[in-house]
């Protein structure tokens, strides 16, 4: 009961931090970097439902963001659809191909699954680049028009921030259901011994195909909103290097972790802000960082910073006289 | 219509290049054996052998039959390094976090030869002169013939280095159960080493030998390794050879794509017929089916 | 009078003293994002380079309007993204007057609406003529556009009754950029393109390519791309005994390049190229000569390393907005931009510069030169 009302508080909590922390920001160049860090969070929940709770990797999942982001841009600048159109089209369009690969692609175990899905971004990156007459190829597509819903256009950083956060809430929520639910169960069985699970009469390949396809639906909701605060887009935004940061972000933050997937996010893209300080060396920095935190905190951020919580709780706890329980998670 | 000295040029050009990527792909395919993880670095070991013997010819004023073994040295010893001080502290880690560890060293190993090695791109002398050999129609570079030679005898030694010493068959017992293995008196912890230092060596080995034909710069690493995961999981992850038959395989079809469909989609085309492959076989081409563990 | 009203109007004095110094020294911010890492590296570092050489010489000689300048540099990564938020940076965070930059054409793109939204003027240092038409009141370009180069190329082809061509173009930002040019302009002078080629910018063996040009009619090839592929191409097209002449794109003009390709694969290649690599071949009273002869001398004098065209299109950008700011004799945005509309006659390293309301890139196909490779160096060719 009482952590029910606690967890309810964190919600509230989160949504208040979301809400106030514009208000406490020195400048808006970090709404900028707020915006970024939100997409790539979304992009990072997504991935982990995938690789996380069902234990599927994916190397390729950049060309979902690519595909909707690009689908949404040339939508309303090439043949003038409604922004709204456009990223209906972008968010069914990605995930129409999640499909239509999942099928194929699931039937592959392990690094071979990793495998697929690289050559499914490779080859994806490749049209985006090549198909020059419809994308702009290699030096981008330009001139998408800024968010606007119903005659409203989001077009200040203040105003897109939260619409970006308002969608990592709403996205955070329901795979937090998600992975509780039954379906989560499901997923995580699959993730122990696939073998097991289809023994015990659990229908992996439809459980695999549902949440790649949703997995891929979180990447196109990141990368419709990417292409609509950007108002351009490029190949290189959606390459093999972006595959591989997400996953990063993933594992960093903490596999099986909602939680972890927003810290991995944040962490990753507020550091090398934060390196810019010492040009040069930034890259060794980062690299150097990575690999510390990867050996010292093997459950990720998320493991971190619960312990970080636990400590300083069991401290305060000490001095109050009232701990009456010390369950929870 | 291409006549067949153009098809033999593709082939020729393919096969070249296409050693590369097999080279890489031997690495990589060395440490999944033992050590059951996918090394991001290994194509920073094909990278580092290239920039190393450049510059120990032009700073070190190292001749060139010296300064290309020095260069495979001394990458071998990085390999040694990136495991003694990353992967063996943590080993037993899930190979999810392994993995992340060697990408973090990727971006080390790149960084660090960006600040000492500049970001220009370098070309190395060829082995030998002399200008290229006409085989039926098609250039054939001498340097090629280096490169066919020095794959074939690595390959050579790498089979029986397994078949026959009793160290190589040790490092295949770790790769098909690490804890019986462990068990029966095998040092798992060295053999790791030794692969990690196996696969810098033949990565190195294929930067050196490419160099010449190819330019290398700081960054050259990241292609390479992505060539070479996807030779070693053509020719089916954990056997050597087929491994290097992948990455060949793969060099020939990207230089048929360019030469027969369009140069722009060929890397395009090369991969949609290795998903091909893939769904026909899903453990690659040399693979054996999997056995999987409940 | 009393001595209290004589203390006040010292103080009061002294104050406004204190004020117009504080003022003075509040340095003029100038923004510059190049891609310094990454791999468009070998265009942002000289750029990065040049402009803090210049910063050194301007504060040296005197500053701007009596200010010191500072310019703050930061590295895109080549990469989209990461220039957003660069830009972002620079305006709200540093709050700079004016912003450099970027080094390439997607990134610049990339950050038009965003500079452009918050009224800060931007010289880009990338040659994309999308860029600059139509024209965006806070946007200019000091890079000339591709088209001018490839009109040298198709020029140098028609001199010499050359009708046929095969392109061969890297499939990047750059490399698209002229081929689309080239595919554009090719019809209008008369040219055929009877083979269309493409490799990626870091691909290491284009054989195959050339193979299948050389099985096509074509009396010329031109490459378009950076450091290495052109390279690559130099050395194939021996290696494959293509006697076909091979011309490539003012993008390989430094040294680097025949030095990769080795000289016995460079020679005889033609490419438009900046004045500044033929620096000595220039006459005594050519305009640039001047400019051109001081910024190899101090660049190459304080970072010991050969200087390259691409850091000449910072210094012609920094050297253009300092004169903007005086012009206007302010650091307002709005006043700078209207200024750098003005500038009329500026001497850059790459050519005379000449600013109006409808042209924001200010250059001519004049910026370029053919030059041709004979043992391992440049020749102008008249």
């Amino acid at each position: 009961m009482k952590s029910q009302v606690l967890r309810n508080n964190a919600w509230l909590l989160a949504f208040a931090a979301v809400a106030a922390l514009p208000l406490v920001l020195p400048n808006d160049y970090y709404l900028t970097v707020l915006i970024v860090g939100g997409l790539y969070t979304i992009l990072s929940i997504g991935l982990n439902l995938l690789m996380g709770y069902a234990g599927q990797a994916s190397l390729g999942h950049a060309a979902f963001y690519g595909l909707s982001a690009y689908t949404t841009g040339i939508l309303a600048v090439t043949y003038q659809w409604p922004v709204w159109a456009g990223i209906l089209a972008g968010l069914a369009l990605s995930s129409l191909v999640s499909y239509l690969i999942a099928v194929p692609t699931l039937k592959l175990r392990g690094n071979y699954l990793a495998m697929g899905t690289l050559g499914f971004g490779v080859i994806v990156f490749i049209v985006l680049n090549e198909a020059t007459s419809v994308t702009g190829g290699p030096s981008g597509f330009t001139g998408i028009p800024k968010l606007s819903i119903g005659g409203k256009e989001f077009s200040s950083d203040l105003e897109y921030y939260y619409v970006v956060w308002a969608a990592v809430l709403l996205l955070f929520a329901l795979s937090r259901n998600l992975v509780r639910s039954r379906m989560g169960r499901a997923l995580r069985a699959i993730h122990t011994s696939e073998t097991a699970a289809s023994a015990l009469g659990v229908d992996t390949q439809r459980y695999k195909i549902f949440v790649f396809v949703l997995s891929a639906f979180y990447a196109a909701v990141a990368g419709v909103l990417y292409a609509h605060y950007v108002t351009f887009v490029s190949p290189g935004t959606f390459g093999f290097p972006t595959s591989i940061l997400l996953v990063t972000m993933v594992v960093l933050g903490g596999m099986a972790s909602l939680w972890g997937a927003v810290l991995g996010a944040l962490f990753l893209t507020l550091l090398p802000e934060w390196l810019r300080a010492i040009e040069h060396f930034d890259i060794l920095v980062y690299g150097a960082i990575l690999v510390l935190c990867m050996m010292f905190l093997p459950g990720g951020l998320a493991e971190g910073a619960q312990k970080a919580w636990d400590a300083s709780l069991s401290l305060f706890r000490k001095k109050g006289a009232a701990a009456e329980e010390g369950g929870g998670q | 219509m291409p006549t067949a000295s153009a098809l033999l040029q593709y082939v020729i050009s393919g096969a070249t290049v296409g050693s590369t990527y097999g080279l890489a792909a031997l690495g990589f395919t060395v440490i999944y054996n033992t050590a059951g993880i996918i090394n991001f670095a290994q194509g920073e070991f094909v990278m580092l052998g290239g920039m190393l013997a450049v510059f120990a010819l032009r700073w070190g004023g190292v001749p060139l039959p010296l300064a290309v073994p020095l260069a495979v040295l001394a990458v071998t010893v990085v390999g040694i390094m990136v495991n003694r001080v990353t992967i063996r502290p943590v080993r037993g880690r899930s190979p999810l976090t392994l993995i992340i560890i060697t990408i973090g060293v990727s971006i080390l190993l790149r960084g660090g030869a960006m600040l000492i090695f500049g970001k220009d791109t370098f070309a190395l002398p060829a082995f030998s002169g002399g200008g290229p050999i006409q085989v039926g129609g098609a250039a054939l570079l001498p340097q090629s013939l280096w490169v066919f030679g020095i794959t074939l005898l690595t390959v050579l030694g790498m089979k029986f280095f397994f078949e026959h010493t009793l160290t190589g068959k040790a490092m295949l017992a770790c790769s098909s159960d690490r804890k019986a293995a462990s068990l029966m008196g095998i040092h798992v912890d060295f053999m790791v080493t030794l692969s990690f230092a196996f696969s810098a060596f033949v990565g190195a080995v294929g930067g050196v030998i490419l160099a010449p034909i190819t330019l290398t710069a700081y960054d050259a690493g990241i292609l390479l390794g992505l060539k070479g995961f996807a030779a070693c999981i053509l020719g089916g992850l954990g056997n050597p050879f087929g491994a290097v038959i992948g990455g060949i395989l793969l060099g020939i079809l990207e230089s048929l794509g360019a030469g027969f469909i369009s140069s722009g989609y060929k890397d395009a085309v090369a991969f949609i017929i290795m998903l091909g492959l893939l769904f026909w076989r899903p453990s690659g081409l040399f693979g054996g089916s999997q056995a999987e563990r409940v | 009078m009393n001595r209290k009203a004589v203390w006040f109007g010292f103080v009061f004095v002294f104050a406004m003293l204190l004020g117009a110094i504080a003022q003075a020294v509040e340095p003029v911010k100038i923004g510059a994002v190049f891609s310094v890492t990454g791999p468009a590296s070998f265009l942002g570092e000289p750029k990065r380079n040049t402009v803090k050489m210049l910063e050194a010489d301007i504060n040296r000689s005197g500053g701007i309007l009596g200010r010191p300048v500072e310019f703050i540099v930061y590295d895109d990564e080549s990469d989209a993204t990461k220039t957003v938020t660069a830009v972002d940076r620079l305006i709200k965070k540093d709050r700079v007057a004016a912003i450099i930059g970027p080094s390439i054409s997607g990134n610049t793109l990339a950050v038009i609406p965003k500079a452009g939204a918050e009224k800060i003027p931007l010289i880009s240092c990338a040659a994309a003529k999308k860029i600059t038409s139509p024209v965006h009141p806070y946007i200019f370009k000091v890079a000339p556009s591709d088209l001018l180069a490839a009109k040298r190329i198709f020029q140098d082809m028609k001199n010499r009754k050359l009708a046929k061509v095969a392109i061969i173009t890297a499939s990047d930002g750059y490399g698209a950029g002229g081929r689309e040019d080239m595919k554009e302009l090719a019809p209008q002078m008369g040219i055929s393109i009877v083979a269309d080629e493409v490799y990626g910018p870091k691909d290491t063996d284009m054989t195959a390519q050339l193979t299948k040009i050389k099985g096509t009619d074509a009396q010329a090839i031109v490459c378009w791309g950076t450091n290495p592929g052109p390279a690559v191409i130099a050395r194939n097209r021996v290696q494959l005994g293509i006697k076909t002449p091979l011309y490539m794109s003012s993008g390989v003009a430094s040294k680097k390049f025949i030095e990769l390709a080795g000289a016995e694969n460079a020679e005889g290649i033609l490419l438009p190229a900046a004045r500044l690599i033929v620096e000595p071949q220039i006459p005594a009273d050519h305009p640039q000569k001047k400019v051109i002869v001081n910024y190899i001398k101090d660049y190459e004098g304080k970072y010991k390393q050969p200087v390259s065209t691409f850091g000449g299109h910072a210094h012609d950008a920094v050297g253009i907005l300092v004169q903007a700011i005086k012009d206007a004799n302010s650091t307002d945005p709005k006043a700078i931009r209207d200024a750098l509309e003005k500038v009329k006659g500026f001497q850059g390293t790459w050519g005379e510069f000449n600013f109006t309301p409808e042209e924001h890139t200010g250059l001519t196909e004049e910026a370029f030169v053919m030059v041709k490779i004979v043992n391992g160096d440049w020749q102008m060719l008249k």
